[in-house]
């Protein structure tokens, strides 16, 4: 649905445009919620779905739009076993009760899982492993918990208090990448659906842009990915505005945990999403515009896009000798937390260089990142 | 004027934890009614305790916070220009904390 409309917007001269949008904001303004005494506003990418709509029709349209991206990407087919990416926040507890509803009213045929993973960070992620506990009774999916310390021995509490809060977030954003594929493997899924919705990717598609990270641009908007990996991944809320799902889980009075990491300030992240809010406000489309931009980029055929291949040490899928997640943990096993954080250290550098590796690999501490195989 | 206020989505912890706040607001001197530009100023005064940069900047909500009047989104009705009335209530929610 949501194709056909950016590709007219494109055709059409922007003021024109500009025009239309105005005049439906006008209109809008002017007569709220015609129909129902209770209304919420839709910001669609066209004007016409600036028109205000009730809540029960704001519901229909909201999950069937959602229900058309899948139809028409072809998300999951019949009879997949799928876990959602659960973190007990707002996007994952509305695409558990968005799926989980679609799945009955168009016979999808699936078998929904939860899957959370535990960080281990003292009051933040124990209190919203309760709400997705809660979930998992209130939409009657199983859920499944992995734990960093579990799969790598270290909780984030433990690695904040070795390394401090400078870097923290690199270590958990890895983990946590590998935690859910292997979380997954464990419930022997099909496919995870995670809540990424439209402002997310926007917020990405800049960051990588910011980062100069040509290789994950290019794979940033994509609505399913891995797909050559174990396990792919997708993103039914790839053309939901957040705002959308905020009010959808508002109305609905769906139960989600919003508190910030206690470790988090991610700055850089923080200010890119601030940025496109910024845009929101002056102008909604700029968001799937964003990310129109992002599907559009053309990679010039003399960049130089690493290879993918798998980590030498635990099978998981790395572009290097090691797996980040290995390259981390082996600093963190070693006391030497700084290996792998920037672009000139760590042990993948080390073997190009053909130096020897230290020997405390195998300190008692020392485990690999997981215990699975691929 | 008695109006119900609500924080959610992490905005509560701005106003000591609590959602739901009854409060009495006055009508601005010399003015013949209450618009929502007139509660910012007043909810940013008097409710907000921490961070207020959080909630507001300029002078209206920060962008991603979510405003319903009435559970009426606040576009349709005219953002700060909305005019409120007696037992009305609002409704504040962040959409930038989590996921």
């Amino acid at each position: 649905m949501l194709r056909v409309f950016r590709n007219e917007g494109r055709k059409g001269n922007d003021r024109v445009r500009k025009l239309k949008w105005k005049k439906a904001r006008r209109r809008s303004r002017r007569r709220p919620g015609p129909a129902c005494a209770v209304s919420a506003i839709r910001k669609g990418p066209l004007s016409k779905d600036l028109k205000p709509y009730s809540r029960e029709c704001f519901y229909e349209v909201f999950e069937e739009e959602i229900h058309q991206v899948i139809v028409e990407n072809q998300l999951f087919k019949p009879r997949e076993r799928v876990a959602i990416g659960a973190s007990g926040g707002k996007d994952s507890t509305v695409l558990a009760y968005v799926l989980s509803e679609l799945n009955r009213r168009h016979n999808y045929g699936l078998d929904l899982f939860l899957l959370s993973v535990d960080e281990g960070i003292t009051g933040y992620r124990d209190d919203s492993l309760e709400t997705v506990k809660r979930n998992e009774i209130q939409y009657g999916l199983p859920l499944k918990i992995v734990s960093y310390k579990d799969l790598y021995g270290w909780t984030m509490d433990e690695i904040v208090k070795m390394i401090g809060l400078k870097n923290n977030c690199t270590f958990c954003g890895v983990f946590r990448r590998q935690a859910l594929d292997r979380g997954a493997a464990l419930l022997k899924v099909d496919k995870v659906a995670t809540g990424h919705n439209a402002d997310d990717i926007a917020e990405t598609v800049l960051l990588n842009i910011l980062r100069g990270d040509i290789a994950r641009l290019s794979r940033c908007t994509s609505i399913v990915t891995g797909e050559d990996g174990p396990i792919p991944r997708c993103k039914p809320f790839k053309y939901t505005y957040e705002k959308e799902i905020v009010m959808y889980a508002y109305f609905k009075r769906l139960d989600y945990f919003s508190t910030e990491c206690i470790y988090s300030p991610n700055a850089y992240r923080g200010f890119a999403r601030e940025f496109i809010k910024d845009l929101e406000r002056i102008r909604p489309r700029a968001i799937l515009d964003i990310i129109q931009s992002g599907e559009d980029f053309r990679i010039s055929t003399f960049t130089k896009m690493p290879e993918q291949g798998t980590c030498e040490r635990c099978g998981y899928i790395s572009s290097q000798k090691w797996c980040k997640a290995c390259v981390l943990l082996e600093g963190l096993n070693r006391g030497l937390p700084k290996l792998g954080i920037g672009r000139s250290r760590g042990p993948n550098n080390d073997h190009k260089k053909g130096t020897k590796e230290t020997n405390g690999a195998k300190s008692i501490e020392s485990k690999q990142c997981g215990t699975l195989d691929f | 004027m008695q109006l119900t206020l609500e924080f959610g989505g992490g905005l509560e912890l701005l106003c000591d934890s609590v959602k739901v706040h009854n409060v009495s607001v006055d009508m601005p001197k010399g003015a013949e009614k209450l618009i929502m530009k007139d509660l910012l100023g007043w909810v940013r005064t008097n409710l907000i305790k921490e961070r207020p940069e959080m909630f507001m900047k300029g002078d209206t909500v920060r962008p991603g916070v979510l405003v319903l009047v009435n559970d009426c989104d606040w576009e349709l009705s005219g953002q700060l220009d909305t005019t409120l009335e007696e037992k009305d209530v609002v409704v504040f929610i962040s959409t930038l904390h989590g996921g």
